[in-house]
């Protein structure tokens, strides 16, 4: 399978500190990949830099064969690029619906086809039935949802979630685990999740990077990954194994 | 347009029928004067709308919207002073350029990411050198002003807007009528939806790839021009125009009284909200005067004392809370 998401060499510094060093992977089409790595590793740096939040300051970053950094957030959006925020921002004053007709809105020019549309991703992330709610009413784990909801509403190629899982319990997890394998399966949808919830990238994951200060020190199927040495002392710990 | 009016409520479509009704036909039973107060209040119902599509949907504070009506107001006046234009050519030109300054202000402040109080400063900026460059200017009148003349045999002259009270009256109710008909349109559209977006959250609106800059610069364009053909109707009303009233901050103020009283990004509450302000100000005036209170500054003070009982009383507006008393609540499918 081709690359979805090449990024190649990509480094980013904050005044001297650098938080990604000349960071080089690929994201195949269809795969669930998963960025992991201890806090400050730079994950979420890197994750802001393939949905524009700001560039790299050397190095570059494809998308389809075409190159997007430096692109601001609409833009990557409209290539094909859905992102979730690590700390919710639903429109609060909004209903669910009307949340994730925003995010139809993107390739459809009249609301009742967005709505139409929004109430198919609904469907498929169990928010059906509380669409009329107001955002702001929701639990989190139903705010995390929505989320997703209304990136996927975009209708991306390629999915970014950044910690949907943090905050979750258990069986909520594995809810929403339930939920991406299914659309991976049934659309095609390529994920890059960063996540801590070392239970859910076991499940999701096809592929796993670790990042730690910037670059990255493992990658591969997790099952490999959770046998690296290097993995187990910087990040996992050794009784992650066990 | 049978989408919207199939949203509202029976019972609300009963009332706003009857609504209409009464104010069409409100003229037989009233006087002069009263009349003159409701041109008033179509007006700032207008205007209110205006400057609530930019505020109250896409979440971008405007201080300096007398620009735009001083603007409308002076283009369309001069065309008639000068050339003997009609306003109803004019008040293109009128609307032309203040969408012109509009589009200024808007470039200046979105592309350069001035945002929330600054970008009220740049509004007001604007409206200032604006008022500094009509003192100067000998065409315009300068600091002493603009005056049409009343030509009492000219005054069936309707389609140039000379005229009595009454022409005024049901423009100002098409205007006002109008300028709801076209936010609720707008509301429910596409735009709409993205004006939402970016007045609740920026960053987000940019992640679902919401042109955030393309949003506000329609907001921008729409709520200027709306502001300029007031500015022409109450240029037309008045007869007369001083860049010191004009382009005054107090201006910009009496404009977006209305929708905060009443209920900002609603479609009723500019108009409930210029329905309570113009009549409490014009209330006070009479009651000032009936009591023989003539210490200055009397009115505004029990203007100002209204306003933040009102506030802190329905500080989500009037409207909320009398659609509620109303019972037209709608109720989602």
């Amino acid at each position: 399978m081709s690359a979805l998401l090449t990024i190649d060499a990509v480094s980013k510094r904050f005044r001297g500190l650098v938080a990604v060093d000349r960071l080089r992977f690929d994201v195949p089409e269809g795969d669930i990949f998963a960025v992991i790595g201890p806090n400050g590793a730079g994950k979420t740096t890197l994750f802001n830099m393939i949905a524009g939040v700001f560039a790299p300051d050397s190095g570059s970053i494809a998308f389809a064969g075409e190159r997007i950094d430096g692109l601001p957030p609409d833009r990557i959006c409209r290539r094909g690029i859905g992102r979730t925020f690590q700390i919710v921002r639903p429109f609060p004053a909004l209903s669910v619906e009307d949340n994730v007709i925003v995010g139809a809105l993107l390739h459809r020019h009249r609301v009742d086809a967005a709505r139409a549309h929004s109430h198919e991703v609904l469907r498929r992330l169990d928010l059906y039935d509380k669409r009329a709610q107001r955002a702001s009413s929701l639990t989190l784990p139903d705010r995390k949802r929505l989320e997703v909801a209304r990136a996927l509403a975009t209708d991306p190629k390629l999915l970014l979630l950044d910690e949907v899982m943090a905050g979750l319990r258990p069986t909520e997890t594995d809810r929403i685990v339930a939920i991406l394998q299914e659309l991976n399966r049934e659309t095609g949808l390529t994920i890059l999740l960063i996540e801590h919830v070392m239970r859910a990238v076991m499940a999701l994951a096809s592929r796993i990077l670790v990042l730690h200060h910037g670059a990255a020190i493992a990658q591969g199927t997790p099952e490999q990954v959770v046998r690296d040495r290097a993995v187990i002392d910087s990040y996992l710990g050794a009784e992650a194994v066990s | 347009m049978r989408d919207m009016w199939s949203a509202i409520p029976v019972r609300g479509r009963v009332m706003l029928l009857a609504l209409i009704a009464l104010l069409l036909a409100a003229p037989l039973a009233l006087d002069r004067y009263f009349i003159s107060v409701f041109v008033l209040i179509f007006y700032f119902a207008f205007v209110g709308q205006a400057w609530n599509i930019m505020m109250g949907f896409a979440g971008q504070l405007s201080l300096g919207h007398a620009l735009y009506a001083g603007v409308g107001g002076y283009v369309a006046a001069l065309l008639w002073f000068y050339f003997g234009i009609g306003p109803w050519v004019g008040v293109f030109a009128g609307v032309a350029i203040a969408a012109v300054f509009g589009a200024m202000i808007g470039w200046l402040g979105f592309r350069f990411g001035i945002e929330g109080v600054y970008f009220a400063l740049l509004t007001i900026a604007f409206a200032e050198f604006t008022r500094i460059a009509f003192d100067n200017m000998a065409f315009t009148g300068g600091a002493g002003g603009l005056f049409l003349l009343y030509d009492p045999h000219r005054t069936h002259e309707w389609w140039n807007l000379r005229g009595g009270p009454l022409l005024f009256y049901y423009l100002g109710f098409a205007l006002a009528a109008s300028a709801a008909v076209l936010t609720a349109w707008l509301a429910r559209s596409r735009i709409g939806y993205q004006w939402i977006a970016v007045r609740e959250d920026q960053e987000a609106a940019l992640s679902l790839g919401v042109d955030v800059f393309r949003a506000k610069m329609i907001a921008v364009l729409i709520s200027s021009s709306m502001t300029a053909v007031g500015g022409v109707l109450l240029t037309f009303y008045y007869n007369n125009l001083f860049p010191g009233q004009a382009f005054d901050i107090g201006r910009s103020i009496e404009i977006i009284l209305a929708p905060i009283i009443g209920g900002l990004g609603t479609i009723f509450g500019p108009i409930v909200g210029a329905f309570i302000l113009t009549p409490l100000g014009e209330g006070l005036i009479a009651l000032t005067a009936k009591f023989g209170i003539d210490v200055p500054g009397t009115k505004a003070v029990f203007y100002g004392l209204t306003l933040m009982v009102i506030i802190s009383l329905r500080p989500d507006g009037v409207w909320p809370w009398l659609k509620r008393l109303l019972g037209l609540t709608e109720t989602k499918s």
